[in-house]
């Protein structure tokens, strides 16, 4: 019985996030979002040198197969750092599906290429969380039509992986679709509008077989989500804290002020459960999967609520500094508020969480 | 991260389901009702017992003040907890956790040898004599005085919120015995008998209508100087000594996990209209959002336990389990309430009644809980201080006592 972050894990959380610290400062993401740019290229280099887009791909397709709850500790450092770059799409739903449903071919073809950052993944998963404006998408005889509205990762990639309602997932060239920037709050994260029309498309056969692997794909979405929160919360209570130990008025810092004080405190009472939350759902994707449908509808809907609250109260503690953009704490206000909606929002995946349950 | 237990543990808990198995109808409460008072003491003496001669109760007290004498490993006592609870066999006891480790930790070779082995047998109980009506949070203002007289401390004065008072043999009490010294190095810790002459025990109902805490009034009461824990004056650090060991009782997330599941029971046999109470989408959703949050604090159990079992400080996640806990059971109580409409105002044994009206009873009960052992302000500052380095309030606030 041992439910710490071994070594290994701790080494993996520590070399992402002082990476990101040094190369992906609010300055740089300031630079990268002004022009609604949602990957900085200069990280590219660095992040695939630490094997992060092959964290799950096995390694005889050239991942490093670390598993998820390292993709999870790698979200949650990419989620601190604001880092304007695709992850939870392109290199964790990807791979998870192609390597459980692709074909011999698919996998041989597309593995490696999405560990070494070659290619990248848009996920269009919108008929299977709750659709809004788009057209249903069908599929037949290698053509898809319909449309998707926000893609995950999918301002600069090479292919979608795009699912239907009966949960078969079909692997798309992207060049070959209408895409249409979608612009939300969140500037750091890219969400697009897809059009298929009688698009050539090719089906990742498992998903036809068993339409439970798209069910799964959420979940590892969803949990890769709530890590990106609990970084992004976690960055704005470090900075409250630190606001509050520094900043002065009536002649005391302002953290020895119980009304902020008890803020910062009921910030950490609230968000170090989260951590403990996030391990378990990710660790149970390999470890017991029985488990993991509910406790990631549990940790995608905790996190979204957690973070809410974090995200509010921090810019509060940082006074009308926080509401500026000189301060910049907005970037994680935002990210965290985007996360709450995206692959299911909290109300959605508690109804599922108790539909799974027999409630 | 392995969550299965490794084969000793494994081991130890088949073991002690075995234990269990051949034993269990000698626990009170499974050996029967029809004894007397006097009886009833007897098997629970008698189970305590067999409990500590085979490990499973005052499991880490060295064997010379009658525990077990076994290592301290965190994992076993979890596996016992966690076993007692699914046979719903009452656990033993470890005498009281608050004042065992603190004699253990600073009495006397001579204190040991004469509290802890009675405590352990359940021989010698114990109440708490610290709050006063003027010193609840601020707890080391206490007036409650002793002066010495000639070989006995002779103390006056009133102590508020003293559970099983009416029942207890002993109190282990806080008293100020040097009025000059500043408040928090001017406090002794005293041990002594609530038989003594000049104690005065009055109960006190609480809004559950339960007389759970006492008023306890000292007249003149003479204590033998030779019963104090610790030094003179140092009294502040050796009951900081057992709050240490008090809040590590409250909030306990399987207490939560446990009311998660008769929430559920209840909201799945009652009915509005005809209709299910869980299946009613409002309610809910209410009890989807405090099941994410029982997780959540079942998850950091484990982590604290991990931690506790590489002998490493647990920091943040036990800081905030007293705060969250109680809160946490006290959202659980007030569901049900709700769902429950008008049947959930129903008490004192009412027609209609519903759970022997214990959601009422637990929903004030945890009011008193989340006030109690500090509130949850004080913990709020002291996750803030201690746990996040937020600094004091400024000394000049302070000086008003």
């Amino acid at each position: 019985m041992d439910f710490a972050l071994s070594e290994e894990q701790q080494f993996l959380q520590s070399t992402v996030s002082d990476y990101l610290a040094a190369n992906c400062t609010l300055d740089r993401v300031r630079e990268c979002v002004k022009d609604f740019q949602t990957t900085d290229p200069n990280l590219t280099e660095g992040l695939v040198a630490l094997g992060v887009p092959g964290v799950v791909i096995p390694e005889e397709f050239g991942g490093t197969e670390l598993g998820y709850l390292e993709a999870a500790l790698i979200a949650e450092a990419l989620g601190g750092a604001i880092a304007p770059f695709p992850f939870i799409g392109t290199s964790v739903i990807a791979p998870f599906l192609i390597t459980r449903a692709g074909s011999d071919e698919q996998r041989t073809s597309l593995l490696p290429k999405i560990a070494t950052g070659e290619i990248q993944f848009g996920i269009a998963f919108t008929e299977s969380i709750g659709r809004r404006v788009s057209n249903p998408t069908q599929a037949s005889d290698g053509r898809i039509s319909g449309e998707q509205t926000f893609v995950i990762d999918g301002s600069d990639c090479e292919l979608l992986l795009v699912a239907t309602e009966s949960g078969a997932v079909y692997v798309v060239e992207s060049p070959a679709v209408e895409r249409e920037e979608l612009k939300s709050i969140d500037r750091t994260r890219s969400l697009t509008k897809v059009k298929l029309d009688n698009t050539p498309c090719e089906v990742l056969p498992g998903t036809v077989d068993d339409p439970s692997l798209l069910s799964n794909a959420l979940d590892i979405g969803r949990i890769m989500i709530a890590a990106d929160t609990l970084g992004a919360a976690q960055t704005m209570l470090n900075k409250s804290v630190e606001y509050a130990g520094e900043r002065k008025q009536f002649n005391r810092v302002i953290g020895s002020f119980q009304a902020v004080k008890h803020m910062c405190a009921e910030m950490a009472a609230e968000l170090e459960p989260c951590r403990s939350l996030v391990w378990y759902a990710a660790h149970s994707v390999l470890a017991i999967p029985t488990e993991t449908h509910v406790v990631a509808c549990h940790a995608k809907a905790h996190l979204s609520e957690v973070g809410q609250f974090v995200a509010r109260k921090a810019t509060e503690v940082h006074g009308g500094m926080g509401f500026t953009d000189l301060l910049g704490l907005h970037y994680w206000f935002k990210r965290i508020g985007l996360n709450r909606q995206l692959l299911g929002t909290p109300d959605q995946v508690r109804e599922e969480a108790a539909l799974a349950q027999g409630w | 991260m392995d969550l299965e237990y490794s084969a000793e543990y494994e081991q130890y808990r088949q073991d002690l389901r075995k234990f269990l198995d051949e034993n269990k109808h000698r626990s009170p409460g499974m050996a029967g009702t029809a004894f007397t008072g006097e009886e009833r003491e007897q098997i629970a003496r008698d189970w305590q017992a067999l409990l500590i001669e085979n490990g499973y109760a005052a499991r880490t007290i060295p064997k010379e003040y009658g525990g077990a004498g076994q290592e301290p490993d965190p994992l076993k006592a979890h596996i016992i907890a966690e076993e007692f609870a699914r046979y719903r066999v009452r656990p033993g006891h470890s005498g009281d956790n608050r004042l065992v480790p603190t004699v253990l930790d600073l009495g006397t070779e001579e204190q040991k040898r004469w509290l802890v082995p009675p405590t352990l047998r359940g021989e010698m109980t114990w109440c708490q004599g610290y709050s006063e009506p003027q010193s609840g949070s601020d707890l080391a203002s206490l007036s409650t005085r002793a002066h010495v007289d000639g070989d006995d401390f002779v103390i006056n004065g009133q102590k508020i919120w003293t559970s099983g008072a009416q029942r207890a043999d002993m109190i282990f009490c806080l008293v100020r015995t040097e009025p000059d010294a500043p408040k928090h190095q001017g406090i002794s810790y005293l041990v002594f008998s609530m038989k003594t002459p000049g104690i005065d025990v009055r109960p006190l109902v609480t809004m559950t209508g339960e007389a759970t805490f006492n008023e306890v009034f000292f007249t003149d009461v003479r204590v033998p100087t030779t019963q104090i824990i610790g030094k003179r004056g140092e009294g502040w650090f050796v009951a900081n000594n057992t709050l240490k060991y008090e809040r590590e009782g409250l909030g306990d997330p399987n207490q939560a996990e446990g009311r998660l599941r008769e929430v559920v029971a209840i909201m799945e046999r009652e009915t509005v209209d005809g209709q299910r109470i869980i299946d009613n989408p409002v309610y809910r959703d209410r009890l989807l959002r405090l099941q994410g949050q029982v997780l959540a604090m079942k998850y950091n159990s484990m982590r604290i336990l991990t931690s506790r079992s590489k002998g490493e400080e647990p920091g943040l996640p036990r800081w905030i389990v007293k705060l969250q806990g109680c809160e946490l059971n006290h959202q659980l109580a007030g569901l049900v309430i709700d769902a429950l409409g008008e049947l959930g105002t129903l008490y004192y044994n009412s027609p209609l009644l519903r759970d022997r009206g214990m959601w009422q009873q637990r929903y004030m009960m945890d009011l008193g809980l989340i006030i109690g052992g500090g509130t949850a302000q004080i913990q709020k500052n002291i996750i803030g201080e201690r746990a996040l380095g937020l600094p004091k309030e400024p000394k000049y606030a302070q000086a008003s006592s």
